[in-house]
């Protein structure tokens, strides 16, 4: 066994008779007897050493694809080698939520900063330090938006996990959420528009949607502003460079998932809710949020701000509970878009669109067919292509993902030319 | 009428409603005003709004149950007024259907001192 | 500091992308009317900015974090770099579980162990951080009464001490709070507790060692009241740190329970996050859980559903599952022994100078009441906090729990030796000479930081909450 403390016996020793017990089994006296010293059954510890073998060996039991063109909300991008050396630096590590701002300015200064780039892709007034994923992140969004209305309405292809996640918040909320089936791969305002009574409080709507489609938002934003609710975007936060930001289309809440900023895929478990919105809802986003202001010295700081918001202090009147956020993956994203920059991630979003629409045409010319019409951002569903998907393992490429009997593909800017011509090849022999 | 207050340190000033000196010096420096929205019901002693300090944030209750007919949107700007002038910063006016148990303001300096 | 985008230069770029190689397409739909203005920044100024903001960040690894409630252990190395494996990093959450048996082998261990130390039947790793566990537990007693047609029990009872994420988050599932109030050793008040259950009441939220950091000696009788009364009981883990292999929630009643793996079992805590709050339960809550849960058949009829996309935050997991293979069940047992004796250690040392809140053997924590400075010296919790800062400590958790209006919690954890306590203790009697000097003014502190003390109220008044190019 392995152990992390300092104490040697006879410090064990001094440090119990200077408190006056006897032995560390005195310190719990308050326990009672019948629940004391249970027996533990996990087993003894052991070296350092023993360990990481063991969990090596465990990670080897996973199959790493030397190519991904599979995306549904869990994107393989670049990632520049200097974001995980940066975020790796201890101090931002091993540091709690920044609550003595003359420690923290730091952390303070990268969640502003962070705050800040959130605001330029959405074009939003207002970002927090980021909520728990991008489906929590639209959850929250419904919740912010049920003031004095308790009825939502998603509409279209949206990530099925984020209605699932959406209607556990809604069921805990006691709001009544609406679901709109789409039309074509598309919302179907029409119908959507038809749904909306007095009691709806929001229209939620994804761009590019679950199939990867682009939705036309201006028009949604058009109907959901003059039938006087609340219009929830749910973006992704590479395509945000290139297509109109949610505030451009009257969009009173912008809510995305950025695992794609810089983050690995890790089987879903390293993600980012990003929740943005205009002033006038600001008071009403969860979560921790930094402001800009001066020290007793007259310099620029950053403290957490609109505290009066969360839990810590409203109690059972806050609307939120989240105390601990994703603020180190946020931190990752914001290196990230440091890195890339503003040059760069238009350079990265137009890869993804020049390489999944060459796979798409590539694959069509060879017999395939896309599901849908319109225009698709990086993600497209092909009709069948299950056998391909299976094919490919032995390509060493994790092909698209099935849904039904078709397939959900997804190319960023990650594969290159010859592995997008070995999916075609490999399409080709399957038919 | 002259002014009268809840035991809660609401004060009621004609039609208008604010929170007394005693309720700002509590509270500390005012740093944002939750205002409900004209049309909207209140009712005597009963929560119409928030009042938030850096780290504290207090519900305000109405003396009166009525409809309000306007809100103070200067405390958007400035909640600060509250703590610098509190009898002049109304919060609420509200057209009275009935009153609550109200304070003479000799009757609330009592409850304070 | 300047800000990055103070940095930034037209043209500059820390990136080149491989050549795409295929022909361009050109989206036939409208685009953005500006252009996204992120920073433009060399590779080596993106360097420098980070290390320096790195070191205006105070981390575990710079030195004594006692905050309490937070249990700021040391966070080992070794969980660091396992979660840089490309095993692990390099899984698509969709790929087939025969191609992700290590990740699944790994949250399989992790829930069974997790069983073992709580005492519970089953547990999901889904939650993101603790409050999302308290809100995945509130939800399951939620779905528990309402299965049974029980559809009155609407109150869920919270102690006047509690942390702030309890009642929030029974209030997010639609519950009423009912406040119970504390005894003199901030345990919960029997006698008020028999008043408020009743068939209203859905359940009790507590934890256990109580935010004064004392193990309530009353736990089975308080368990059992709220039971007799039809209730279920949630114990909020954030203070298990103390009692690790000593005793079990499940063996104290509890039905239900979340832990904070970033907390108990060393995960860091990134500044804010990622945390993961697992939740662990018993049997007859088990067809509830949130999906999937592994190894486990979906009950997707009765299932909460999903809190959060996928499996919960992975690289959270696998560090405390590292740590709980290093320490073993002996390990964890010693390391909570430990942390209760360096709270014991470091209360009586500075009560030389200080006045705890209640005058006895504490669990993994305990708050000290600087009332008497405040009154006496015009010196506040703040301003001992602030102080602290000047001598290099991070300052325990201020003004709280709320029932002890001067409050400084200190949580030292296990990993802290006996002379890291001595000296801690000998600068808190520096700083209380300092305070009771009327010629020396703590309002001031701290002095030696980047920055001194800050305007909140500025800042929530009139909010900047991005950066405004001038």
């Amino acid at each position: 066994m392995s152990k992390y403390t300092p104490h040697t016996e006879q410090e064990i020793a001094q440090m119990c008779a200077k408190v006056g017990v006897n032995s560390l089994d005195e310190l719990y006296a308050d326990i009672p007897n019948e629940i004391v010293n249970p027996t533990i059954n996990i087993g003894e510890g052991a070296s350092q050493f023993e360990v990481y073998a063991h969990i090596k060996s465990l990670a080897d039991k996973n199959k790493c694809y030397s190519a991904v063109l599979r995306g549904a909300g869990i994107y393989d991008h670049l990632i520049p080698p200097v974001v995980t050396s940066l975020a790796s630096r201890e101090e931002f590590v091993t540091a709690y939520t920044p609550y003595q701002p003359e420690i923290s300015q730091g952390i303070l200064q990268s969640i502003f900063e962070y705050q800040t780039q959130m605001c330029m892709l959405t074009g939003m007034d207002v970002s927090n330090a980021s909520v728990y994923d991008g489906a929590v992140a639209m959850a929250e969004a419904i919740v912010m938006c049920c003031e004095r209305k308790n009825r939502a309405i998603i509409t279209g292809k949206v990530n099925p996990q984020y209605i699932q996640v959406a209607k556990t918040y809604c069921y805990a909320h006691e709001i009544e959420l609406i679901i709109v089936q789409d039309k074509d791969g598309l919302v179907d305002i029409d119908k959507t528009t038809h749904m909306i009574d007095d009691q709806v409080a929001c229209v939620v709507a994804q761009c590019p949607n679950y199939v990867g489609l682009i939705e036309d938002m201006a028009s949604i934003g058009q109907m959901t502003s003059s039938k006087g609710v609340k219009f929830v975007y749910v973006f992704n936060p590479i395509s945000a460079s290139i297509l109109p930001t949610p505030a451009e289309v009257n969009a009173d809440v912008a809510v995305g998932e950025g695992q794609c900023l810089g983050l690995p895929m890790c089987y879903g478990g390293a993600t980012l809710g990003i929740m943005t919105s205009t002033k006038a809802m600001s008071r009403r986003l969860p979560g921790r949020i930094v402001g800009q202001t001066t020290d007793n010295r007259g310099n620029r700081c950053f403290v957490l701000t609109l505290q009066a918001r969360e839990q810590h202090i409203r109690r059972e009147k806050a609307l939120s509970s989240i105390c601990s956020n994703q603020a180190h993956n946020a931190l990752r994203a914001s290196i990230y878009l440091n890195c890339v920059g503003k040059v760069g991630l238009v350079q990265i979003a137009q890869q993804c669109i020049d390489k999944s629409h060459y796979l798409a045409q590539q694959l069509c010319k060879s017999g395939g067919k896309l599901k849908y019409k319109g225009e698709f951002f990086d993600e497209f569903m092909l009709e069948g292509g299950i056998n391909t998907v299976e094919r490919l393992k032995e390509q060493d490429i994790l092909g698209g993902l099935p849904v039904d009997n078709d397939t959900l593909w997804c190319v960023t800017e990650k594969p290159t030319k010859s592995v997008l011509d070995c999916v075609v090849e490999q399409y080709k022999e399957a038919k | 009428m002259s002014i009268r207050f809840l035991k809660t340190h609401e004060w009621l000033n004609g039609n208008k409603v604010g929170i007394s000196n005693y309720a700002q010096d509590q509270l500390g420096d005012i740093v944002y005003v939750s205002l409900p929205q004209v049309g909207d019901k209140v009712y005597a002693g009963k929560s119409f709004c928030e009042v938030e300090s850096v780290k504290a944030v207090s519900e305000v209750n109405s003396p009166v149950t009525g409809t309000v007919v306007a809100v103070n949107e200067a405390l958007n700007d400035k909640p600060e007024f509250i703590n610098s002038n509190p009898y002049d910063a109304w919060i609420i006016e509200v057209e009275i259907e009935s009153e609550g148990e109200l304070l003479s303001q000799a009757d609330y300096d009592k409850l304070i001192a | 500091m300047k800000l990055v985008f103070e940095q930034s230069v037209q043209g500059r770029m820390a990136i080149t992308l491989p050549a795409s190689n295929v022909p361009s397409y050109t989206l036939q739909c409208a685009t953005r009317k500006t252009q996204a203005d992120l920073s433009e920044i060399s590779e080596i100024d993106l360097v420098r900015h980070y290390t320096r903001l790195g070191k205006q960040v105070y981390g575990v690894d710079n030195g004594f974090y006692p905050l309490g409630s937070c249990t700021m252990k040391y966070n080992p190395r070794l969980n660091e770099q396992v979660v840089e494996l490309e095993g692990f990093n390099n899984v698509h959450p969709t790929q087939c579980p025969c191609e992700t048996k290590g990740t699944i082998e790994v949250m399989t261990n992790m829930q069974q162990d997790l069983c073992a130390i709580t005492g519970m039947d089953y547990v999901t790793l889904q939650p993101a951080a603790g409050a999302h566990g308290e809100f995945c537990g509130m939800l399951l007693i939620k779905k528990y009464h309402q299965s049974r047609g029980d559809t009155l029990r609407k109150k869920i009872i919270v102690p006047d001490s509690a942390h702030g994420t309890n009642p929030a988050s029974a209030n997010m599932c639609g519950f009423e709070i009912v406040t119970v109030s504390s005894n003199k050793e901030g345990g919960v008040d029997i006698d008020n507790l028999k008043q408020i259950v009743g068939p209203d009441t859905a359940g009790l939220m507590l934890t256990n060692p109580n935010t004064l950091g004392l193990f309530d000696k009353n736990i089975l009788s308080i368990t059992r009241i709220i039971h007799d009364a039809g209730g279920l009981c949630y114990y909020d883990g954030a203070n298990l740190n103390a009692i690790m292999g000593m005793c079990r929630p499940g063996d104290m009643g509890f039905d239900c329970v979340h832990l904070n793996i970033h907390k108990t079992f060393s995960a860091p805590h990134g500044g804010g996050g990622p945390g993961s709050g697992p939740v662990g339960c018993k049997q007859m809550l088990a067809k509830f859980l949130p999906t999937p849960i592994i190894g486990k058949q979906p009950t997707v009829e009765y299932s909460l559903g999903k809190v959060k996309s996928y499996c919960g935050n992975f690289p959270v997991i696998l560090r405390g599952y590292t740590y709980i293979k290093t320490l073993g069940s002996s390990g964890l047992k010693q390391a909570s022994q430990l942390a209760v004796l360096n709270a014991n250690y470091l209360r009586i040392l500075l009560q030389q100078d200080y006045t705890t809140a209640i005058d006895r053997i504490c669990m993994h924590e305990f708050v000290l009441d600087v009332k008497d400075y405040h009154d006496n010296y015009s010196t506040s919790a703040l301003d001992i906090s602030k102080t602290m800062i000047d001598y290099g400590m991070h300052p325990p958790t201020m003004y709280f729990p709320l029932i002890v209006h001067e409050a400084l919690m200190f949580e030292p954890t296990e990993t802290e030796s006996k002379q890291t306590l001595e000296e801690v203790a000998e600068i808190m009697h520096k700083i209380s000479i300092r305070a009771k000097d009327s010629q020396d003014d703590l309002h001031a502190s701290p002095v030696t930081t980047p920055i001194g003390r800050v305007d909140e109220v500025k800042a929530a008044r009139q909010p900047i909450l991005k950066y405004q190019p001038q």
